[in-house]
């Protein structure tokens, strides 16, 4: 295992919900970044947010890792879920908000 | 309607080989995203006006591929199927991945 797929495994293990982004939750630096954040507000749903643009480390890191080339990507509990169509997909379903449950993910209201 | 460009050309030739797709439509969304830092260095990077396009695509493919495939798996045999055009031209793609049952 290289040193940044354990690094990326400690961060989508250690934390429930982690959001691969570019910029931060409080300022994304992409439409796509944005529209996740605010879906996962809205369910309020706690998140980890890993700004990919601060390590071109993490950001091709991340890729190799889910083998998926684009950001954002979102794990919960270890388990890539998605990107951006996925996750807004699911959410519109409803499904998002069974999986969190599912995987016994707290929502604060 | 405008001419599609020669990425545009490129995806589309991929897409039908790869899927058979009953339907395949492709936008170009470049000229939206052109205000953005991302898509200006990634328009410098290719020696490109930002928003001159062929950089940000929306594609809506039905096909019988996807059966029984999850999101993520029909996602990731589209990524593969463009893989070039992800590793240069193209800078954002946004996916609907549909089966003829689902799309009705």
């Amino acid at each position: 295992m290289t040193d940044i797929h354990a690094t990326i495994d400690g961060l989508v293990t250690s934390n429930d919900v982690v959001l691969f982004m570019k910029g931060t939750a409080r300022m994304p630096m992409c439409g796509f970044s944005g529209t996740v954040v605010r879906i996962l507000d809205h369910i309020g749903v706690e998140f980890a947010d890993v700004n990919v643009l601060a390590s071109e480390e993490i950001r091709q890191g991340i890729k190799d890792y889910s083998n998926w080339p684009t950001i954002p990507q979102l794990y919960v509990k270890g388990e890539f879920i998605g990107g951006c169509d996925i996750v807004r997909e699911m959410f519109e379903t409803g499904e998002l908000k069974t999986v969190l449950a599912e995987k016994g993910v707290p929502l604060v209201v | 309607m405008t001419t599609p460009g020669p990425v545009q050309a490129a995806m589309r030739a991929k897409l039908e080989a790869a899927f058979a797709p009953q339907l395949l439509e492709i936008t170009d969304d470049s000229a939206r995203h052109a205000h953005h830092a991302g898509a200006r260095a990634h328009a410098e990077r290719l020696g490109k006006a930002a928003g001159s396009g062929e950089t940000h695509f929306s594609v809506t493919i039905v096909s019988a591929a996807f059966e029984g495939q999850c999101a993520v798996a029909r996602q990731r045999a589209v990524y593969a199927a463009l893989a070039d055009e992800l590793a240069g031209p193209v800078h954002a793609l946004s996916l609907t991945c549909r089966t003829p049952a689902q799309a009705g």
